[in-house]
């Protein structure tokens, strides 16, 4: 019944403190605008039950405009806007993926809008473009998870290493860095720590192929596989939050850390509502909403995380530059599906 | 000369286009290059063991899915034309759902019922026997074999029934009379007549399996296998390598093609078969002590095909977790409202699918019933290339298409990607076949004399075919429109490519939340999708008074 109640309550809760701040708000100029806009369209890789509940959110805090949600992969999201690009289509408003190389292409292409959200300033270096183009909205990492009722606790994989081991050969699961941005970052950041021949021996023991960061956690969750070789932590924590039997190890060796960038279109439709629904994001209440019912991190410097989740600083972090995961964006995918088939 | 000949060429130059222009791209673009005319695509698609191993996943794929249907579909037409068979109209009602039950959902299904680990049936002989290994593993190519089999049966099966239905039983009766066995009647006699249908609808599965794009995607993409079709999907991917897909297509094209061209040179020698007419009497077979051993291999075979699947469906769909049992802590309808209240995308699918539907469908029956009424009455010089182009999209893959499509239409003059425009005209182009031979079959069973009778008393002739052609074929073509529309609510390959987040439909849907991994929102747009199937169907049979897929008066 508590989880029943969590959304409600976030609901109201941002609601009073919008409902307060409101006066005082510089964003009263566009807020005209932005109604008159009726919407904004959102690309967006973060999970589907997250993004409709930010969306959500975002209508209760402002009635009469309307959230688009497009919820896809990273790799399908950069892949659609360029086609409808192609076409000259111009849908979309806000665009929210996991691979931040692909707003250093975006960047490139002069696809952006140059703006900086309210209150981001006090975010640390790692969630901001230097240039002022995109921020992290969130933040997650890549984890290993197993089935707690077919692996112990002592028989669980530590390392990334360890899942090597021919033991788990067919117990598997890997997402897609060819759908998933959190995957290919995962990716690149073990290829620079361990080499591509770590990804050529994880492909002998035949591991399952899912599409989605989020995929990993629920089919260990179901039981079809034991171990998931990655996927952000924070789908498996809330399968465990919800009582399915999975448990997520950090692995010594490091874990891949996940900023997923944020950015207004050069060419967005309803720029207003793209202003204001992108503050709304960072807004403290909504990054507190994502860090606690959603177990993501954030870089608000303000926000408490749940006390059974490690603190960012607590892990030994893998960190990719931007740059880089959109120089190899083929190299990976087209490695990763030679060694795995698909 | 007539002055409703406008309308006749309108028609054909439609045709032409929705046709031309799409293949017309797909073949420019295989061998076009920014330094002049090339074959280096060709050459690379050939040479890349990676797409060799899809090109050869295909064909073994599609060839064990004919040699399946016809092991399955040959003897139960057998059993329901010919012998008494209890329950006849239960299995032949069986069977026509799982012609219409779209493919996908059956792949999608049988991930829940026989995923190694998870999947129920699985978990259940597991507990039965105490073994550690699985029964079956989905997640191969026997597992993909055996699920598109289930769903393309019928195909093999309407083929022969139908053949069978138009046999009369002399010559079997002169068999047994002569002292030979059922069996050996079967295998000496009705056999070689239906030999014909058997190897035609062989083709006809092996070209619905060589056409599929949603359970290669769902069973072979995590088992680490490509086909055709998921391969020509995937060059989509960002960067895009149009070029490559379009050079993949043409293999699929020809064949396509080639395998069409000999199902027409077997179809039309009919041969050894004494068909003649309604007139002979068919006298079904007792089948004796194997009568329900017979009726029980048959409901085993549907209860893969509809009640598991079904069953799995409506569970994953009221529960929290699929894989754990049904209990009272598991029970949710959160999934409905979830897919329905809170998921934005189910609202604007739904719309788009039955903007799409009812539209595809009225112009696309419209077109048909033009079409066929003009090569029944002979109307205009080169009726039979009308006819020709009409059946011709049958060859064309729907991912093929979509590509040709895309090429064609993200370009001046015609900007459609990103609209539904694009997306009925696959989807017209697509169903055109399947649209056109129901029409037709329909005016061969309007006789001309009463539009004769009509013109003689100065009727022009469109308003004969207002007056008296249209009333006589109304049910006819409403059958045309409830299978286009059937065709269309379920299409995935063409879309899937063709999509706009904008323009989602539900297939496309299920299909991103089959890669997130949300099980019990597909589970619920999946049983939404087979009720609005279903009403359809019923509706069709009402207004034919018959099932739509045989003879039965």
């Amino acid at each position: 019944m508590a989880q029943r109640w969590r959304f409600p309550m976030a609901v109201l809760g941002v609601l009073v403190l919008l409902g307060g701040a409101a006066p005082a708000s510089a964003q009263d100029g566009h807020l005209e605008a932005a109604k008159k806009e009726g919407k904004v369209v959102w690309y967006t890789s973060l999970v589907l039950p997250s993004a409709e509940k930010v969306a959500k959110l975002f209508e209760a805090a402002y009635p009469g405009i309307k959230v688009e949600v497009h919820r896809t992969g990273s790799q399908r999201i950069l892949q659609k806007l360029m086609q409808e690009l192609q076409a000259n289509i111009k849908n979309v408003d806000v665009v929210h993926t996991s691979d931040a190389g692909h707003f250093v292409l975006l960047k490139e292409k002069k696809l952006l809008m140059h703006y900086t959200p309210a209150g981001v300033d006090k975010f640390p270096a790692g969630f901001k473009d230097r240039d002022g183009y995109y921020y992290g909205l969130r933040a997650t990492v890549n984890v290993i998870a197993y089935n707690t009722k077919i692996v112990s606790a002592v028989e669980a994989p530590r390392t990334w290493k360890e899942l090597l081991d021919p033991k788990w050969r067919g117990k598997l699961v890997t997402a897609h860095p060819g759908y998933s941005g959190v995957i290919a970052t995962h990716v690149l950041a073990l290829v620079n720590h361990y080499g591509w021949d770590y990804f050529k021996q994880l492909a002998q023991n035949r591991a399952m192929i899912v599409q989605s960061a989020a995929d990993p956690s629920a089919v260990v969750a179901s039981g079809e596989r034991s171990v998931a070789v990655n996927g952000g932590d924070y789908s498996a924590y809330q399968l465990k939050k919800k009582g399915s039997p999975i448990e997520i190890v950090y692995p010594k060796d490091g874990v891949p850390l996940v900023v997923s960038p944020t950015a207004i279109t050069a060419f967005a439709p309803h720029p207003n509502a793209a202003k204001l629904f992108t503050d709304f994001t960072f807004t403290k209440d909504v990054q507190q909403v994502m860090a606690d019912s959603e177990g993501l991190y954030t870089g608000h410097p303000e926000v408490k995380y749940p006390a059974d989740k490690p603190k960012l600083d607590e892990l030994k972090l893998l960190q990719v530059d931007p740059e880089e995961l959109e120089k190899r964006n083929e190299e990976i995918k087209k490695r990763f599906v030679e060694f795995f088939g698909a | 000369m007539d002055r409703s000949i406008p309308v006749w060429v309108a028609a054909a130059l439609a045709l032409v286009v929705l046709m031309a222009l799409p293949l017309g791209w797909i073949g420019w673009v295989s061998v076009s290059s920014e330094s002049g005319p090339t074959l280096a695509h060709y050459a690379t698609v050939f040479q890349d063991p990676q797409l060799q191993k899809a090109l050869w996943n295909t064909v073994v794929m599609a060839f064990w899915v004919g040699l399946a249907s016809v092991a399955l579909g040959a003897p139960m037409a057998w059993l329901t034309a010919r012998t008494d068979l209890p329950g006849q109209t239960l299995i032949r009602g069986l069977i026509m759902a799982s012609f219409v039950t779209p493919p996908f959902l059956g792949a999608f299904a049988w991930v829940m019922l026989a995923g190694p680990n998870a999947g129920l049936l699985n978990k259940l002989y597991r507990n039965l026997s105490g073994a550690d290994d699985a029964l079956v593993n989905i997640f191969t190519m026997p597992g993909l074999i055996f699920v598109v089999a289930i769903y393309t049966f019928p195909y093999v099966y309407i083929m022969i029934a139908n053949t069978l239905a138009l046999i009369a039983s002399d010559l079997e009766e002169a068999a047994a009379i002569l002292g030979a066995g059922r069996l050996r009647v079967a295998a000496t006699v009705t056999l070689p007549m239906v030999a014909p249908a058997i190897l035609s609808g062989f083709i006809l599965a092996v070209l619905q399996a060589l056409a599929l794009f949603g359970s290669p995607a769902i069973l072979a993409l995590p088992a680490g296998f490509h086909t055709i079709t998921t391969q020509i999907w995937s060059f989509f991917h960002y960067p895009p390598k149009v070029e490559m897909a379009a050079a993949f297509s043409i293999p699929l094209l020809l064949a396509t093609a080639l395998l069409l061209q000999v199902q027409k040179r077997l179809l039309g020698r009919r041969g050894y078969a004494s068909i003649g007419g309604k007139g002979g009497r068919r006298r079904a077979i007792p089948l004796g002590l194997w009568r329900y051993p017979a009726l029980g291999g048959c409901l085993a075979l549907l209860a893969c095909a509809i009640f598991l699947p079904y069953g799995v469906l409506a569970k994953a769909a009221l529960s929290r977790a699929w894989a754990q049992p049904l209990t009272w802590d598991n029970l949710t309808l959160a999934n409905f409202t979830f897919t329905f209240f809170e998921y934005s995308a189910t609202q604007s699918a739904v719309l788009n699918t039955l903007e799409l539907g009812v539209m595809t469908a009225t112009v696309g029956a419209g077109l048909a019933a033009l079409l066929a009424y003009v090569t029944n009455r002979r109307l205009i010089i080169g009726h039979q290339v009308l006819a020709f182009l009409a059946l011709a999209p049958i060859v064309i893959p729907g991912v093929v298409l979509a590509v040709g499509l895309f090429i064609a239409y993200t370009r001046p003059p015609l900007l459609l990607y990103g609209t539904l425009w694009i997306l009925f005209v696959a989807y017209v182009t697509k169903e055109m076949p399947v649209g056109y031979s129901q029409a037709d079959a329909t005016f061969k069973g309007v006789h001309p004399e009463l539009e004769d009778a009509g013109r003689i008393l100065g009727a022009g002739r469109l308003r004969v075919l207002g007056e008296i052609t249209a009333p006589l074929a109304r049910s006819g073509i409403i059958a045309t429109w409830c299978f286009i529309f059937i065709g269309v609510i379920r299409e995935l390959s063409a879309s899937i490519i063709l999509f706009t987040p904008a323009t989602k439909v539900i297939s496309v849907v299920i299909f991103d939340l089959k890669e997130e991994g949300q099980f019990g929102p597909i589970a619920v747009l999946g049983l939404f999708m087979l009720a609005m199937t279903f009403g359809t169907v019923v509706l069709m049979q009402r207004v034919l008074g018959r099932d739509f897929m045989g003879a039965k008066e």
